[in-house]
């Protein structure tokens, strides 16, 4: 694991690694005979692997979906699609880059996918804000969308971001209806729509590509109504414990497919998407054509009335026990005009 | 089928266009928050309170805006009974939903629903309230909000929403998000299928509410100074490291930069929606050109 990027909670296993480095170098160096001592550290290893990577807590996936090196949404395009045609700008203001999108083929079959793109380096970032979308990006994508549904084609969304670009340019310009907008007119598709978690499902910005008939994560994606170092600045005044806001408020693909807000999880492998994207981009496309499938033979009006039951269902309350209302008194109907006929 | 023999099956609720008097003691002074002028809240109340002075709008309370707004201040009230549950087990939710039904006894939660008329015309309204935690979308706001949606669709009637909201409930985390969803999907059947629908913003709707349907009306107005946007100002200050100017996401900036369509003071409100509603009141009989 030579160069990559060790969590903090991933010390134990590095610091055995860096052992075992050692051990092997002091033997051929030396011409030593450490080999059993070698294979009992890698036994180890392996053992601590399993537990660590098999019981991670939230915190810890939180901290593997932000990973730098956790693949995007062009390496997903890149290795789940074939044809990838990339298509730019909103018609209306600008080309907002922390949004990609375009054509592409899957296995065979014309779709349009967009997602959310973070930068791979600090310039790269810049020019993509880090992947927070201003509202000519939530513009191009529905924009793609619209273009999808008038050709008949399905809808793949990626979802990858912290959250709406935060800034008063994009306040001036129209964030929240922006994002309302792409809720509601995703809604109306007549096209199947399925949408992945990548990463980081941060709020009404990652939600603005989220109206989907299917909604999946990555094992090791997280997905939330406000970030967790959000919810700890407000509830702690204290942005550093995100860590104990994550585990509170539910935010992994296991949590999320018990309340019914996703109906899958993409399995990644040992230690995150970011070890191994061929493998992860693998079960993606097999998760995503089996879904896929399922919405292909549905008419329009099946798949708007699906989208529609989906989102529907979604929210729990109650109903009070006491039924009376004290601070109202009760008298007749009033008098409705004419125009009150229904 | 009419709409008078709907409610004839229900009771019919006043409700009471001025707060309970055990909420605010006799004679008790009200001092604005903009320009510090101290008045009545006899004269304030009078004055929908509006201060008389520099013309800031105080913000109310669903049914001290029901109050204003409907005619005889009557609703007939959807789903007073539904309230909210936890269902994150999230730390101290319970405790401080206890604590906000403590704090407005005339509230469940953050919203309340129903059918009533402005200028005769009969309407489906929902109007948010600040009070009860920030006005904040957990899944009863975006339930609510929803049924009033589908009863609006169903009976053919217009749609009215006065939104307050400082954003989603945090507490239901990912389910208050998904409200967000669930609201825009009812708008796009209802809408799409003709309906209309008049949004007010009102001071403040920040967050998930701006970013869903109370962005999607068909007239998107608001009340003087209103504060309207995504994100909160110290977020964005932070963010591009600058100070942003005082009238930031207020309504008068918000229309000015072309997102509202109409800015629309508090003693004009009422006739302005009469007018609305009317201009979607389809008349028989009426000779065309001429
Ligand atoms: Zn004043």
């Amino acid at each position: 694991m030579a160069g990559e990027q060790m969590l903090p909670f991933e010390k134990p296993i590095s610091d055995l690694r860096e052992k075992i480095a050692t051990l092997k170098t002091l033997a051929e160096s030396n011409g030593m005979d450490f080999s059993e001592e070698i294979a009992r550290l890698e036994e180890k290893c392996k053992n601590m692997e399993e537990e660590l990577y098999n019981e991670m807590t939230p915190a810890q996936k939180m901290h593997i979906a932000r990973l730098h090196q956790r693949p995007t949404s062009l390496d997903f395009i890149q290795a789940v699609f074939t044809d990838f045609i990339e298509l730019h700008g909103d018609r209306l203001y600008a080309d907002d880059l922390a949004i990609v999108g375009g054509l592409a083929k899957l296995n065979g079959l014309p779709v349009t996918v967009i997602g959310h793109q973070r930068g791979k380096d600090t310039k790269d970032n810049i020019a993509r804000f880090f992947g927070s979308p201003h509202p000519e990006g939530f513009r191009k994508a529905l924009r793609l969308m619209q273009q999808a549904n008038k050709f008949n084609r399905p809808i793949i969304t990626l979802i990858d971001t912290k959250g709406a670009y935060p800034g008063n340019t994009a306040e001036e310009r129209g964030q929240s209806e922006a994002i309302a907008r792409n809720l509601r007119e995703m809604a109306g598709f007549g096209v199947p729509i399925v949408c992945i978690v990548i990463g980081e499902g941060g709020s009404g910005g990652a939600l603005a590509l989220g109206v989907g008939n299917r909604v999946l994560m990555l094992e090791n994606a997280i997905y939330s109504a406000i970030s967790p170092n959000g919810a700890a600045s407000i509830l702690w005044k204290d942005a550093t414990k995100a860590d104990i806001a994550a585990e509170a408020m539910k935010i992994t693909a296991k949590d999320l497919l018990e309340f019914e807000v996703i109906e899958d999880i993409v399995e990644e492998p040992q230690g995150g998407a970011h070890r191994d994207l061929a493998f992860t981009a693998e079960r993606l496309k097999e998760k995503l054509w089996k879904h896929l499938a399922e919405l292909l033979p549905m008419t329009a009006e099946q798949l708007i009335e699906d989208r529609y039951h989906k989102f529907r269902k979604i929210g729990q309350f109650q109903i009070a026990q006491t039924a009376s209302q004290e601070a109202e008194e009760v008298t007749e109907a009033p008098e409705m005009t004419e125009s009150a006929k229904v | 089928m009419q709409i008078k023999d709907l409610f004839s099956k229900k009771k019919y609720a006043t409700i009471p266009s001025e707060r309970p008097k055990r909420d605010i003691p006799e004679g008790l002074m009200n001092k604005c928050s903009k320009c510090g002028t101290i008045q009545y809240s006899k004269e304030l109340d009078k004055n929908l309170k509006v201060c008389s002075s520099c013309g800031h709008h105080y913000r109310l309370s669903a049914f001290e805006r029901i109050g204003m707004t409907l005619d005889d201040g009557r609703l007939y009230e959807y789903d007073a009974d539904m309230e909210s549950v936890d269902p994150l087990e999230f730390p101290g939710y319970k405790g401080k939903l206890e604590q906000q039904r403590q704090k407005n006894p005339n509230l469940r939660e953050a919203v309340v629903t129903g059918e009533g008329t402005i200028g005769g015309h009969p309407v489906v309204v929902a109007v948010m309230s600040f009070d009860f935690f920030s006005g904040s979308m957990g899944s009863v706001v975006g339930e609510k909000i929803t049924r009033a949606i589908e009863a609006a669709h169903e009976k053919k009637l217009p749609l009215l929403i006065f939104s307050t909201s400082g954003g989603a409930r945090m507490q239901e985390s990912i389910l208050s998000l998904m409200q967000m969803a669930k609201t825009s999907a009812a708008l796009s059947m209802f809408q799409g299928a003709g309906g209309l629908f008049i949004s007010v913003f009102t001071d403040p709707t920040m967050g998930g509410v701006s970013a869903s349907f109370a962005s999607l009306g068909d007239y998107n107005l608001a009340e003087p100074g209103a504060l309207v946007g995504f994100a909160g100002r110290i977020v964005i200050e932070q963010t591009i490291r600058q100070k942003l100017p005082d009238n930031f996401q207020t309504a008068e900036f918000n229309m000015q930069h072309g997102q509202l369509d109409l800015v629309v003071h508090r003693k004009d409100m009422k006739t302005t929606l009469g007018k609305l509603l009317d201009m979607h009141t389809v008349r028989e009989g009426l000779s065309h050109g001429g």
